[in-house]
C-alpha cells in the first residue's frame, strides 16, 4: 500500500489557499442533499457539525454523553495559540508553524502545520463572534499571555477554563443548527461500528445507551471526531468515557492507525494515592513559571519537606539544564520525575511523587502576588491533595495525558477508508512526536471550523447525489450482527474478575512499560503480558445486567476490549521505532547524560498500521509514511 | 497513613422511567479519606459485582468538576455539603468514620429518571436550542479586536459563562426552576456586544422553552445559588427576568 498523504504543491505559505482553490465544490443548492455523520461532539465534532450545517448539509450527530456540551475538551485549562501577533512581539504564522514543527520533534508534516498556524487567525475571530468571554486588556482588547515552548505571548485564554469557553461556543452554534433542522442530534448513543459498501464508507453501526437498541444510520461521508485513548493506561486525564472504540472499530474495518506510541505524558498532576484512584489531574503547567521542583538528596529522607535545609535538596532540573531549569518541555520534565523516583529519591506515601515548591517564589514576590497567580490551582490541589501548598510543597507526578497517535489522514483528513474522515485527537496529523501547550484547542477547532467543511465538500462533489443502499442493505445487517454478537458474547462470559479490575491490570503494564520511557525487553514481555491478559478476559471477565437496558459496564467492557488491542499495537509501534523522540524514549537511544537520540536517517517516518484479523490474533503490517523537510532544517532540541 | 472509615450507605435504585424507585443500604468498610465520593461509589459497584449483583448506575466523566455529568444528591444537598463543589470533587475525607449518606437522584419532573442515579437532562439541550447562541455564521466571522469589549463587562459575563449545567440549581429548587441555568446563558450574552443583537428575541425563546420542559416558575428561595458548584450569582435571574419583561413591552 503506497500512503498518499495529498499533500498540495507549491510553496509552503500558498498550499492551503492553492488546494482551497482547486478543490471541488458543492452547489448550495445540492448540498442539502448530501448527508454526513459527525461521531463525537467536542471541538472538533460540535465545531464540524456547526458549520458543515451552516453550508447547507444535512448532518447527524451523536455523542456518548448526555448533552453534546460535556465533550472532553471542556476540561482544556491553558489556553489555545494563534498568530495575531497583538503584543508586538516578533510572532507570525511562520514562527508558530515553526514552534510548532520543532516542538513536536520533527516528525509531523509541513503542510498540515503550516495550515494550522495559518488558519489558528480565523478560530480566534470565529469564537469572539460567538461571544466566547476571552480575557481582556483594560483597553478593551483581547489579552494574551506566554505558555511553554514559545517565546512569544500568543496563548489566548479565558481564566483556567478556555476549553470549556470554546466548547460551549462550538456547541451553541450546534444547537442552532438543531433548531434550524440542519443537524440531527443523537446523544446517550456510541458508535460500535462503520458500514463500508463498495469500499467507501457509507454509515454507521450504533448502539442506544439508554435502550440498548442496536441502529443502523447511512450517510454520504463519516465523521470521527472522538478524541483520544489515554484511557488505555487506566489512569489518565482523560474524563473516564474517553475511549478508543469508534477509531479503533474502523481501523479494525481497514483505516490505518498512526504512531500509535506517541502518548503526551504531562509533568503537573496531582499524584496517585491508592489502588481506588480512578483518575488523574492535571494542574496547569504555568505552576512551573515559579515552583521549583525538587526531592530529598538522600534516599528514604522522610522528614516534612519544610525540615530539609536546603543543601539537602536535590533541585535535579536547575541542576540538570541551568538554561532552562523548571521550564523544561513536558517530556523532559516528566522522564526526570520518572527517573528521580526510579532513583528512590520520589516523596510521599507511594515514592511516586516530587516536590513543586513555592517557598522561594512567596518570599520573593509575597503570598499576594502568587495567590492571584495560581490561586484557584493551589485551591484545587488543597481540596484534592487535603494539603496547603501556600504551607508546604505540593506533591506532583507525571500523567498520562493526550495521544498524538491516532487514525491515519491525508491532507484533507481523510483516512485509507475514502468517505471517512478523522479529526482532532482522534487523527495523528498535526502534533507529531509532542504536543505544544496550547495547541490541541488549535487543532480541533482548526480541523472542525475550517479545514473538514472545505476537504468533505471536495469528497462529496464526486459522489453520486442521492446514492443509498437502504439500512436493510446486507452490509448493514452484516454488521450490526456483528455488533450485537460481541455485546452478546460479553454477557455470556458470567466470568470471576470485574472490568475495572482488568482494566486497571492492563493500565499498570502499559504504563510500567510503554509509559514514559521503554526498553526493547519490557515491550516484548508487554506483548506477551497483554496477550494472555487478555485471553484471559474473554473467558473471565464478569459482565453485569442486562444488553437492553441502561448499563455503563456493558459500554466498558467493549471499550476495554478495544483497550487490549490497541495497546498490543502501542508496543509493536514503540518497538519499530529505534529512537527516542519527543515523548517516545527508547532507553537504548540516549546520550551518556541520558538526553534522547533521534534518528532522521532512519525513522522520519509516520508509521502507520494495517488490522490483519488471525484467528483473533492481532497480526499488524508496517506501513510508512516518509516525512521529507523542504522548508525547516531538522535539529536536535536541546535544553541544557 | 491515610485514614480508613466505615460508611453507611442508602441508594435510590429505580430500573427505568416508569419502574418504581425504592432505597437499597450497604456498608462499606474501608473507605479511604482522600477517595473522591465518585471513588467510593466505584468500590460500591465493585463489591456489589463481585456479589453478582448489579452496580448503581450514575453518571459521570471528567471527574474533575468541569464537564457538569454528575449530579447526586447527597444527604438532601445537591452535590453533597461542600461548598462551591462538584460531587466528583468531593473527599471522603469530608465524613467521619461511621457516617450515614443517602444518595439520591436529582427530583424534578422535568429531570425524568433514566436507571437508579441517572436522569435526563435533555431539557437543558433544548433550552439551549431555543436561543442560547449569538447567529454568526461560521468562518466568516470578522476580525476579533474590531470589537472592544470592556474588561469588567467581559469579566462579568465570564462568571455567568462558567455554568456546567450539572442541573444542581433544579435539583435544590423547591419549584424545581432552571431560572439560574437559563438566566447565567442570557446574562452571559446579553453583556456581550455580540449578544446583544438577539437579546430580546433570545430572553423571550429561552423563557418560554423553559416553562414548555416541565421547569416551575423561580420564587427566589436563593437555593440554586447556594448549591452551584460554580458559584453563579442569582442576579442572572434578575437579569434574565428584566430583559424578559423589556421584551414584552418594547
Amino acid at each position: 500500500m503506497k500512503l498518499d498523504g495529498q499533500i498540495p504543491e507549491g510553496p509552503l505559505e500558498q498550499k492551503w489557499s492553492l488546494h482551497k482553490k482547486n478543490m471541488k465544490l458543492v452547489a448550495p443548492n445540492n448540498r442539502r442533499k448530501y448527508e454526513v455523520i459527525i461521531v463525537g461532539t467536542g471541538l472538533a465534532g460540535g465545531a464540524a457539525a456547526a458549520s458543515l450545517a451552516e453550508m447547507g448539509y444535512k448532518v447527524k450527530s451523536f455523542c456518548i454523553q448526555d448533552s453534546a456540551r460535556r465533550a472532553h475538551s471542556i476540561a482544556a485549562q491553558g489556553g489555545i495559540n494563534a498568530a495575531k501577533n497583538y503584543p508586538n512581539d516578533g510572532d507570525s504564522v511562520w514562527r508558530l508553524f515553526y514552534d510548532t514543527i520543532k516542538g513536536g520533534d520533527y516528525r509531523s508534516r509541513e503542510a498540515n502545520v503550516y495550515r494550522l498556524a495559518e488558519v489558528a487567525n480565523n478560530i480566534i475571530d470565529q469564537a469572539v463572534a460567538q461571544g466566547v468571554p476571552f480575557a481582556r486588556e483594560y483597553s478593551g482588547l483581547l489579552a494574551n499571555r506566554s505558555f511553554g515552548g514559545a517565546q512569544v505571548s500568543r496563548t489566548f485564554y479565558a481564566r483556567g477554563q478556555t476549553g470549556q469557553q470554546l466548547l460551549l461556543g462550538a456547541y451553541q452554534a450546534m444547537m442552532r443548527q438543531v433548531q434550524e433542522g440542519g443537524v440531527e442530534y443523537y446523544p446517550r448513543h456510541e458508535m460500535l461500528e462503520v458500514v463500508i459498501i463498495d469500499g467507501k464508507a457509507r454509515g454507521i453501526i450504533t448502539r442506544d445507551l439508554v435502550s440498548g437498541e442496536i441502529k443502523r444510520w447511512e450517510a454520504d461521508a463519516v465523521v470521527l471526531a472522538t478524541g483520544g485513548y489515554g484511557n488505555v493506561f487506566y489512569l489518565s486525564t482523560n474524563a473516564k468515557n474517553s475511549n478508543v472504540t469508534a477509531a479503533w472499530r474502523a481501523h479494525r474495518k481497514g483505516a490505518l492507525f498512526a504512531n500509535p506510541c506517541f502518548v503526551q505524558v504531562h509533568p503537573t498532576c496531582i499524584p496517585v494515592s491508592g489502588d481506588y484512584q480512578s483518575k488523574l489531574t492535571l494542574m496547569s503547567e504555568s505552576l512551573r513559571n515559579d515552583g521549583r521542583v525538587w526531592v530529598p538528596r538522600k534516599k528514604g529522607d522522610d522528614r516534612h519537606p519544610n525540615d530539609i535545609p536546603d543543601e539537602e535538596r536535590y533541585y535535579y532540573l536547575e541542576e540538570r539544564y541551568p538554561s532552562f531549569g523548571n521550564l523544561v518541555p513536558r517530556d523532559v520534565a516528566s522522564r526526570n520525575a520518572k527517573l528521580v523516583c526510579d532513583d528512590g529519591l520520589g516523596v510521599g506515601e507511594t515514592g511516586l511523587a516530587v516536590y513543586l515548591d513555592f517557598r522561594d517564589a512567596i518570599n520573593r514576590d509575597g503570598l499576594d502576588t502568587i495567590s492571584a497567580k495560581y490561586g484557584n490551582l493551589f485551591d484545587m490541589y488543597h481540596n484534592i491533595a487535603g494539603e496547603n501548598p501556600y504551607k508546604q510543597p505540593m506533591k506532583i507526578y507525571p500523567a498520562v495525558h493526550y495521544t498524538m497517535g491516532g487514525l491515519w489522514v491525508d491532507y484533507n483528513l481523510m483516512t485509507t477508508v475514502p468517505g471517512l474522515f478523522a479529526t482532532g485527537e482522534a487523527n495523528f496529523s498535526d502534533h507529531g512526536a509532542n504536543r505544544l501547550g496550547a495547541s490541541a484547542l488549535m487543532q480541533g477547532l482548526s480541523d472542525g471550523y475550517f479545514v473538514l467543511p472545505a476537504t468533505i465538500g471536495n469528497y462529496l462533489a464526486d459522489e453520486k447525489i442521492g446514492l443509498r443502499y437502504g439500512t436493510d442493505h446486507e452490509e448493514f445487517e452484516k454488521i450490526a450482527n456483528e455488533a450485537q454478537a460481541r455485546i452478546d458474547k460479553l454477557l455470556s462470559i458470567k466470568g470471576k474478575r470485574t472490568i475495572i479490575d482488568f482494566h486497571r491490570t492492563l493500565g499498570k503494564i502499559v504504563w510500567d512499560k510503554i509509559g514514559i520511557s521503554r526498553t526493547k525487553e519490557g515491550l516484548e514481555s508487554a506483548i506477551k503480558e497483554i496477550q494472555e491478559l487478555r485471553e484471559e478476559f474473554w473467558t473471565n471477565v464478569y459482565v453485569p445486567g442486562e444488553a437492553n437496558n441502561y448499563n455503563k459496564y456493558l459500554e466498558f467492557a467493549g471499550r476495554v476490549a478495544d483497550f487490549f488491542e490497541l495497546a498490543e499495537l502501542m508496543a509493536h509501534d514503540a518497538l519499530d521505532r529505534e529512537e527516542s523522540c519527543g515523548c517516545h524514549l527508547r532507553e537504548e537511544f540516549q546520550t551518556e547524560e541520558g538526553e534522547a537520540v533521534r534518528n532522521d536517517q532512519d525513522f522520519s517516518y509516520v508509521s502507520a498500521w494495517e488490522f490483519n484479523a488471525v484467528n483473533g490474533k492481532l497480526d499488524e503490517t508496517l506501513h510508512k509514511e516518509n516525512l521529507e523537510f523542504e522548508f525547516v532544517e531538522l535539529k536536535q532540541r536541546s535544553y541544557k | 497513613m491515610s485514614k480508613e472509615m466505615t460508611i453507611h450507605l442508602k441508594y435510590w435504585r429505580q430500573n427505568g422511567p416508569t419502574a418504581k424507585g425504592y432505597f437499597e443500604e450497604k456498608t462499606l468498610n474501608s473507605v479511604n479519606e482522600h477517595m473522591s465520593f465518585l471513588e467510593m461509589l466505584d468500590v460500591l459497584n465493585e463489591e456489589l459485582q463481585l456479589e453478582g449483583k448489579d452496580p448503581v448506575e450514575f453518571d459521570y466523566d471528567c471527574r474533575e468538576g468541569i464537564c457538569g455529568s454528575c449530579n447526586l444528591v447527597i444527604n438532601g444537598q445537591a452535590h453533597g455539603p461542600k461548598d462551591k463543589t462538584a460531587c466528583c470533587q468531593l473527599h471522603m475525607r469530608m465524613y467521619n468514620d461511621g457516617d450515614s449518606i443517602t444518595i439520591e437522584p436529582p427530583r424534578a419532573a422535568a429531570f425524568p429518571v433514566i436507571k437508579d442515579l441517572v436522569v435526563d437532562r435533555s431539557g437543558f439541550d433544548r433550552i439551549i436550542e431555543a436561543g442560547g447562541y449569538v447567529s454568526v455564521k461560521t468562518g466568516s466571522a470578522q476580525e476579533a479586536n474590531s470589537t472592544p469589549i470592556e474588561k469588567e463587562k467581559s469579566d462579568i459575563a465570564f462568571d455567568y459563562a462558567t455554568c456546567i449545567g450539572c442541573g444542581a440549581c433544579v435539583a435544590a429548587c423547591p419549584n424545581a426552576s432552571a431560572s439560574l441555568f437559563t438566566g447565567a446563558k442570557i446574562a452571559h450574552l446579553a453583556l456581550m456586544p455580540q449578544g446583544e443583537v438577539e437579546r430580546s428575541n433570545r430572553v423571550v425563546a429561552m423563557v418560554d422553552q423553559m416553562k414548555e420542559e416541565g421547569f416551575g416558575d423561580c420564587s427566589n428561595f436563593g437555593e440554586c445559588e447556594a448549591v452551584c458548584p460554580q458559584g453563579i450569582s442569582i442576579s442572572a435571574i434578575a437579569e434574565m427576568r428584566r430583559d424578559y419583561v423589556k421584551a414584552l413591552f418594547s
